[in-house]
């Protein structure tokens, strides 16, 4: 059986200081901080005064593998992962091969196990290879091993509109729900970077916001017309932000998601014409970074994502437009929370960890995970130091990939301990194995 | 003067005066019987040129050898550069053979910049078009021409009226020259149907019109851009000749333009297209003396970054 841990001081969603006893995986105690000393074979861990979250839950990771281990695995991805907090993540289906069939989602599932660091759900693809023209095994791959329930073709569209009509019609049957990478293909060829007064200087192929919202506005009619669930992936314009609003008053099942990379850097950044800030759907204009800020405060975007994408140094050090898109995620994700929606008084600790706990968790079906801080629930928790300052350093980072935007960048709370269902991943801010 | 020449808009008034000065002094020395300056004697200028340009590349060769400086030309096209790891590559074979300049065309934008700015190498760049970005130096022969057409050769272009026509949208030139031209103190009108024209162009120092007919009588000079027949293909426009009605200056228009206007064409021209046969060889169409600026700017851009305030030579001067 796991370890009995204690952690001493710490302060429950910013409440009063307190101290966690944890055994067999799960919060067994909750006293006011200051106890006596931790009875015989407790692990203390002294937290005094940081914040203690449910574990960080990522409905939108690319860990590379089946495929792409030059840029990242499951066992590098999961590290950094939990490294930044999470105790969950799902492994978006553009591997090689795609996670179109139960196989290869079980295969993921069972290298996240192996590696232990954090849980990993396969999201399986919508259609077969990404193809956009046959649906994919989404029965089995629901029913499998790996239980997936959030399907996705993320990376490509289904534009194909009766596709996704039946798409989302279709995992009515085991509740699963249809997560959109919203763009309209035809309007973004050979797009590069948001188009606006940046592109227009730049010589750099536009990526319209229209193209997103287009497609946003057609899933949210379908999924009204059929009654269904749809997630969307990476919302990234304020247009976009004013249909999902309009459409949860409406009461239609549409949740949404935003990246950090969103909530905090503009396409001003392109102006370097470094392709570390390359990224699908691109940077916008400061106009839809704050429509998003307020968007993930009043609740209308309901998380958080990473949309975590390593890619190696071949794939970024070019020029911009052979380079590929994304940017690293995970590590960073709940700092730049804080920089953008704590620090600024948009969002206090409950709401974090709603955003990027329960809320990604019961989007995801996850029910072990994204649970209140009490007694008697599975002990998946993350600590972090708010008032500590660090420099980004993505060399420290554990996987190959070092394309993160915030490279250099000093942002605020550093992630000190993670527990995965009462076994610590991170202590003092290192892995634990 | 600025280390690098990646944008129009890196010159600011007095650095583009300065260009244009410097490139009027190279110009009297295709008068003389000698044609070379030991100015850049013992400098290694490189052409890398991953686009086929040879009009560019030749102009920038020939620039160079004035100079007296060492000139190599690498043409990478044809290899694998749909791969960026080339560019990388290349730059640092270049930094391992000492150039002191690169003059790089590529064909995505802000190469040149990557180029620059990423640390592989030490010598200045010039930018000689990329993607549908920039082509600085092309703006800076076409203001040397405005100058000297209408401005005796001397200062800046202050209240000229300026009109540049066509494809804005995929124009690396249309982008120098508005960024220089506004340096200089003319007045822009861009003319295009909306489809060429970029998302954004209303933040741009530019009156935009969608009529040809409408500035022409207040042009002094009309710039006509390069227009590519397949951009119908793209739904751009729907066909050559509705282009070529709406947009093409013809002889009709020629006529509409003031008694001392001239008419300017980077090249390749359409002709038919873009632009009437008589009107491309009119007396007032200066198409051939571009290209013949062309060498006089491209040398002042080499001596002013390579042979000038980057290492000065005191015994060089020029006269
Ligand atoms: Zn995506």
């Amino acid at each position: 059986m796991s370890e009995r841990i204690l952690l001493q001081g710490v302060r429950p969603l910013g409440g009063a200081p307190t101290d966690v006893l944890i055994a067999d995986g799960v919060i067994a105690d909750l006293t006011p901080a200051g106890s006596p000393a931790p009875p015989e074979g407790v692990r203390a861990l002294d937290l005094s005064g940081q914040i203690l979250l449910p574990g960080l839950v990522d409905l939108h990771t690319h860990l590379r593998e089946p495929g792409r281990e030059d840029a990242e695995t499951v066992r590098s991805g999961s590290a950094a992962a939990a490294l930044g907090g999470f105790t969950a993540v799902h492994a978006m289906a553009n591997t090689d091969p795609v996670a179109d069939t139960a196989g290869v989602v079980e295969q993921v599932f069972r290298l996240g196990q192996e590696a232990g660091y954090v849980d990993v759900h396969p999201v399986g693809a919508v259609t077969l290879g990404l193809g956009g023209e046959q649906l994919a095994e989404l029965g089995a791959m629901a029913d499998s091993a790996a239980h997936v329930r959030v399907f996705s073709d993320d990376g490509k569209c289904v534009d194909d509109a009766l596709l996704m009509r039946r798409a989302l019609e279709y995992v009515k049957a085991f509740d699963g729900v249809i997560a959109q990478h919203a763009q309209e293909p035809r309007l973004t060829v050979g797009a590069q970077m948001n188009e606006g007064a940046v592109s227009a200087i730049l010589g750099l192929r536009g990526w319209p916001a229209a193209a997103e919202e287009s497609i946003i506005a057609r899933d949210i009619l379908l999924t009204a017309h059929v009654g269904s669930r749809l997630h969307v992936c990476h919302v990234s314009t304020a247009g976009s932000v004013d249909l999902i609003r309009r459409a949860k008053e409406r009461g239609i099942a549409v949740t949404a998601e935003v990246t950090p990379h969103h909530l905090l850097l503009t396409d001003e950044l392109a102006r370097s014409y470094d392709p570390i800030y390359k990224v699908n759907p691109p940077l916008r204009t400061d106009r839809d970074v704050q429509a998003l800020r307020m968007a993930l405060a009043d609740g209308t975007i309901d998380i958080v994502a990473t949309d975590h994408a390593p890619h190696t140094s071949e794939d970024k050090d070019c020029e911009w437009d052979a380079a590929a898109f994304g940017m690293i995620g995970l590590p960073t994700a709940l700092s730049v929370v804080i920089d953008t929606m704590v620090r600024p008084g948009l969002l206090d600790w409950a709401g974090v960890a709603d955003r990027l706990s329960a809320a990604p968790a019961a989007i995801g079906r996850v029910p072990d995970q994204g649970r209140p801080i009490a007694v008697g629930e599975p002990a998946n928790l993350t600590a972090v130091a708010d008032d500590d300052e660090w420099t980004v350093d993505p060399w420290a980072f554990p996987g190959p990939a070092r394309n993160s935007p915030y490279r250099r960048m000093t942002l605020p709370g550093r992630v000190t301990t993670t527990i995965l269902r009462g076994r610590p991943t991170v202590v003092a801010g290192d892995l634990q194995w | 003067m600025i280390p690098h020449l990646l944008s129009a808009a890196d010159l600011d008034h007095e650095d583009a005066v300065l260009v244009l000065d410097t490139a009027a002094e190279m110009a009297t020395l295709s008068d003389r019987s000698v044609k070379k300056l030991p100015a850049l004697r013992g400098k290694t200028v490189v052409n890398l040129f991953f686009e086929d340009s040879t009009r560019t590349r030749i102009s920038f060769e020939a620039a160079a050898k004035r100079l007296s400086a060492d000139v190599i030309n690498f043409s990478a096209k044809g290899s694998s550069v749909s791969k960026g790891e080339t560019l990388k590559d290349t730059a640092l074979t270049l930094q391992a053979m000492g150039a002191d300049a690169v003059v790089i065309r590529h064909g995505s934008s802000g190469a040149p910049h990557r180029l620059a700015e990423a640390g592989w190498i030490d010598g200045a760049v010039v930018n000689a078009g990329d993607g549908t970005h920039e082509h600085p130096t092309q703006a800076l022969l076409d203001a040397f021409t405005i100058r000297r057409h209408l401005r005796g050769g001397e200062g800046d272009l202050s209240g000229l009226r300026v009109t540049i026509v066509g494809d804005v949208l995929h124009s690396r030139v249309a982008r120098s020259n508005v960024h220089l031209l506004d340096t200089l103190g003319a007045k822009v009108t861009v003319v295009a149907p909306p489809t060429l024209l970029p998302v954004g162009v209303e933040e741009w120092p530019v009156t935009v019109s969608y009529s040809l007919d409408d500035p022409l009588p207040e042009s002094d000079a009309v710039m006509m851009l390069r227009v590519q027949r397949e951009r119908m293909n793209a739904a751009f426009f729907p066909s050559a000749r509705e282009y070529s009605r709406r947009y093409g200056l013809d002889q009709v228009r020629m006529d509409m333009l003031p008694e001392h206007a001239i008419v300017m064409h980077p090249g390749p021209m359409n002709r038919g297209m873009e632009i009437a046969d008589g009107v491309a060889d009119h007396d007032r169409s200066v198409i051939v003396e571009q290209v013949a600026n062309g060498v006089s700017v491209r040398m002042a851009v080499l001596y002013l970054l390579v042979g000038g305030s980057r290492q000065p030579e005191p015994t060089e001067v020029i006269v």
